[in-house]
This record gives structure tokens, sequence and C-alpha cells, in this order.
């Protein structure tokens, strides 16, 4: 099969593609809806961008990363490292195209070889599609001004890392995993696997500086820092925060989990047989769901302020850059 | 490397490959919430799913070894779910002496229900996606996600993408070949090549010459789609159009689903 081909030389296990079953239904449907926000915004703001150029620019670079998956390289005891691309799409495309680039990879990875499920389409999508592109795109403009390779090494590790831990989260209020291992697993094993996506990514990024030194800078995309894009990723990290926050805001979270698997399980048997929801999925619904919303509520608002100043600097440097062309290099 | 290497069952001619795209895609998706939705332990509703699923084999003439063998494509991602077997807590059954520390590790009954609750999800479900995709065409799928209302332009995308995707496979195989090529290992087991990072580093230049590259196909596709008439408008052939017949598989499909559902909650 081609995906054999592609994918299997010495190819690590695809970690970040959850497959059906993993998920409980609430989270995976929350995914969903969160994700198709994105996906109805990108498509609006890339149509208006590209115009009639959009789908066949959008098709062949969505097979090139998928394509470029392939690539891998030996790390030791045979595993490989290999390549996500979201930080990569982010840089050289922009945000909201590269969210389409990486919504059309995986929902065709779903759809035809089974890499991730079906229902879970919607985390999958937003943990590596919209996490690993908002991540990488907003670390990218942070540091670029010091080095663009670092910046470029740095989008891609971080956006592995926080894409596993974001899944870990995922796995964990599913009642699939508990906590405290599968995120030390996920986030241990991502940090090392980071290394790789971000040497790659600061790699491509000097081949292609050197191939069209003109694409660099607002040519390709015409990209700016507007407001929608800071507001989303200030939801981004919100989301991130929240789900983070709904563990952490509870004294033990580990306890709470299981306080409410237990509930889950026992009530399971006598449970309605209308309910839609199973137990285990809103921990214990008293004052410790009240507390996890309150750190949500509160994790939003002081994202909100870090992503203000983010596009106060990004605004201030480019008006610098206005009144001023700065010769670079 | 020809598009049809993926689309061996894909054409074949049964009442499942007839059906209308929309009506399958839908009717997975519904299979695998319900699965999705079965309480831990229904281990009944769990066997009714999967008769379910192999009644619709069977009517489809693809052979059910070849999904099955398929449909372990999941099976790595259970070790993320390893750990309920632990951490749950209710009548421990066994303790693995660890052979080092003293660590113990003891499975308790609930734990060990949702582990294999999880797998057994994990399993249909995998198994009704590999099902869909090995009796629908690529064409028939592109309609059905049309038909439901996923936005044209992320559509035609991944109908691009299908397209280009052999082309691309093809250049990352002659890129990977050649560096095969240049690859030769030293006398005496020397290593070829350098550090990790210097690795890591080259295949990022290989990413990023086929990035410059596949930008380089897209302007050609989008000139050559230019010279043709294309107008920023796709064109699709008309919406598909269900027969009464279509209609009555989605909702027998959706009231099996239902049914097995209540059972499994009064039931169990």
């Amino acid at each position: 099969m081609l995906y054999s081909i592609l994918r299997s030389p010495v190819a690590a296990p695809e970690q970040l593609h959850i497959p059906d079953g993993f998920l409980s239904a609430p989270v995976a449907i929350l995914a969903w809806i969160v994700t198709i926000a994105f996906i109805v915004v990108a498509v609006r703001r890339a149509s208006r961008e590209f115009d009639e150029r959009l789908v066949p620019l959008m098709g062949v670079l969505a097979a090139f990363i998928f394509a470029a998956q392939a690539f891998n390289f030996p790390v030791a005891g045979g595993t490989s490292g290999h390549f996500l691309g979201g930080a990569l799409a982010a840089i050289l495309l922009g945000p909201w195209p590269a969210l389409l680039v990486m919504a059309a990879v995986i929902g065709l990875q779903g759809l035809i070889f089974q890499d991730g499920g079906l229902l879970a389409m919607g985390a999958n999508i937003f943990v590596m599609g919209i996490v690993t592109v908002w991540t990488g795109y907003f670390v990218y403009q942070g540091l670029q001004r010091f080095n663009r390779y670092a910046a470029g090494f740095v989008a891609g590790w971080l956006s592995v890392v926080l894409a596993a831990v974001v899944t870990a989260f995922m796995l964990a209020l599913s009642g699939t995993s508990s906590l405290g291992v599968v995120l030390t697993a996920m986030a241990g094993v991502h940090m090392l696997i980071g290394v790789g996506e971000g040497l790659i990514t600061a790699g491509a990024l000097a081949l292609v500086k050197a191939a069209l030194p003109g694409m660099f800078g607002e040519q390709v995309t015409g990209r700016k820092s507007d407001a929608t894009t800071v507001f989303a990723g200030g939801v981004v990290l919100a989301l991130v925060v929240g789900i983070v926050a709904v563990f952490f805001a509870s004294p033990s979270p580990d306890g709470l989990e299981r306080v409410a698997e237990d509930k889950g399980f026992i009530e399971a048997a006598q449970a309605a047989p209308f309910e839609i929801i199973p137990d285990y999925v809103f921990p214990g619904v008293s004052n410790e769901a009240l507390a996890g919303v309150i750190a949500v509520v509160l994790g939003t608002l002081l994202l909100f302020a870090v992503g203000y100043g983010i596009a106060r600097t990004l605004r201030r440097r480019n008006q610098r850059l206005v009144e001023a062309p700065v010769t670079r290099e | 490397m020809h598009i049809n290497v993926l689309d061996q069952f894909r054409s074949g001619d049964s009442p499942i490959h007839r059906l209308d795209p929309r009506v399958k895609l839908v009717g997975a998706l519904a299979f695998i919430l319900a699965a999705a939705l079965t309480p831990d332990g229904a281990w009944l509703a769990f066997a009714a799913l999967f008769v379910l699923w192999l009644a619709l084999v069977l009517m489809s003439d693809v052979p059910p070894g070849l999904l099955l063998r398929r449909g372990l494509v999941a099976l790595p991602f259970a070790a993320a779910a390893v750990t309920v077997l632990f951490t749950l807590p209710g009548n421990p059954l066994v303790t693995i002496q660890m052979p080092f520390f003293g660590w113990q590790l003891t499975i308790s009954d609930a734990g060990l229900v949702r582990f294999v609750t999880i797998l057994l999800k994990s399993g249909v479900s995998v198994l009704m996606a590999t099902l869909l995709a090995a009796t629908t065409t690529f064409p028939d799928l592109l309609r059905a996600m049309r038909g439901i209302g996923i936005p044209k332009v992320l559509v035609g995308t991944i109908a691009f993408m299908y397209r280009y995707i052999f082309v691309l496979a093809d250049e990352v195989l002659t890129m990977l070949r050649a560096r095969e090529a240049r690859s030769a290992v030293g006398p005496g087991g020397q290593k070829a090549g350098g550090t990790v990072f210097w690795r890591a580093r080259i295949v990022g230049g290989m990413v990023g010459s086929l990035f410059v590259r596949s930008l380089a196909r897209s302007e050609r596709v989008y000139q050559a789609m230019a010279s043709r008439g294309y107008a920023g408008e796709l064109r699709w052939l008309g919406k598909p159009h269900s027969q009464p017949m279509d209609i009555v598989w989605l909702v027998v499909m959706l009231l099996v689903l239902l049914l097995i559902q209540l059972w499994a909650r009064l039931a169990v």
C-alpha cells in the first residue's frame, strides 16, 4: 500500500493520531465543534486572500505536507524522527491557510488510511492542525527578530510538545488514561521527537530562504497579524490552558479523576437508558467542576492579556518597519 | 506510482457499493458514535455491533480478512490506555511484582473492564471506517462530503491533494533513493553521515526543497487550469440524489444502532 511505503521505513508509530474509541463522545464532539468553528473562519479568510488560486495552491501544499511526513531520519536504536509539519506550514503560509492544509491532510488520513478516527477527527485536527499551527505561528513571530532559524526550531519543537500535552489531557478527560502517567509519557516522548521536528523546520526554512529569498516576509501570503488571527490564537491558548486548568484547579487531580471514574463505572449499570453523556465525563459535577470553570475563565482572561501584549508588540514592530525600512541581515 | 493502488475493492458492485455515499458516511459516523456511547462492560452490545459490521461486510463482497488486517492500524495506540488497568479502583485481580525497587502493580477488575471496553470500541470503530474506505470510491467520498455540508473549498483541496499525493510521493521516493545512494557505509563499519542533528538538518533541506518544488508545481497547475477556463469556480457534478431505498437503508441502520444502545443500557 502506498501509505505503508510512504510511512514505513522505520517510522515510529504516529502517536498523535487518536483512533476512535479512545475519546469519550462528549470530548470528541466538543472538539469537533471547536474545529468546525475554526475551519469556517479559515475557509472564509483563505478564500479572500488567495481567490481563485486557493484550491490548487492548498491542494498541492496539502499533498506536500502529507508526502513530507514520510521523510524520516534515523535517531538511535531503530527509532526514527519524523515530521508533522504544522509549524512549518504556519510559518510559510500563515495560520489560516496552514490550518486548511492540515485539516485536509488529517481528513484524508482518517478517511482513506484509518490513521486517526472519524469521530476523533475533530480532536485530531484540533491537536495537529490548530494547536501546532498557532503555537508555531506565534513562537516564530515572537522570536524571529533574534534569529530566524532558532525561531523555527523552537516553533517546531514547542508545537509538537504542546500538541502531545493537549492529547494527553483529552485522553485523561475521556477516562482512557490516568493523567499523571499519560502526561509524563506523552510529553517526555515528544520532547525528544520535537527536536527532530524543530531541526527539520529550521532546515526547511534555511533551504526555502536560499531558494526563494523573496518569499520571506510578506510576499507569499500578504500575511499580517490582524485582530482575528490574534483573537483566534488567544482562543487556542485559552482552550489549551482551560483543559489543563480543569485538572489543576482540583487539589488532587488524579483523585478527582478516580472518583469520577469510579462513579461512572458503578452507575453505568443503572444509568437511565436515554442518558447520552456517561457519568465519568463530567468529573463530579459539584464544587470541583465549578472550580474548574472559574479556572478556565481566569486562564482565558490571562491569555487574552498575553495575546493583546503580543499583538501590540507585533504592531509596533510593523510600524517601525514601515517608518524606517531596515535592511535585513 | 499509480493512483489506483489504493482503489482495489472500491469499485466493486454490491448493495453496499451502490449505496448513496452520503448514507454510507452518515451511517458509519452513527455507528462509531454508537460505539463511543456504549457503556463499559456491555459485551453483548459490542458483539451486536460486530455482527452488524460483519453482516454489512458479507453483503459487500470484500474479504473480511483484509478488513480485519487493515483494522489493526489502531492497535499500537492501545498503549495509551494501559494505565487504566492499574489506576481504576476496584477489586484487585492480579498483583504484578516489578523486578526493581519492589514496586507492585495491581490490576483491578474495574480497570480490566475499562481497558477491554476501550479496545473493543476502538476495534469496531476502525473496522467500520475500513469498510467505508474499502467500498467507496474516492469521488464518491468527495460527493458525500459535499452532501453533508463540508465547504466546497475544503473538499476541493482534499480532491487536489489526493491527486498530487501520488506525484509528490514519487518525488519523495526519488529523494530518499538519492540520499541512500550517497550514504555509503565506510569500511570497518564507519558510520555514514554526521550526527543526529546534522541528519535532521539534511532532512530539513529535503523538506524545504520539496516545498519549493510543490509551490512551483501548484503555480503550474493553476496556470494550466486558468488556460482551460478555470475562473475560481469549482464545478461539481450534480449533488447525489438518493433513491428511496437509500433512505430506508439509513433509517434501518439508525434504528438498529438505537436498539443496540437501549438494549446495552437496559439489559446489562
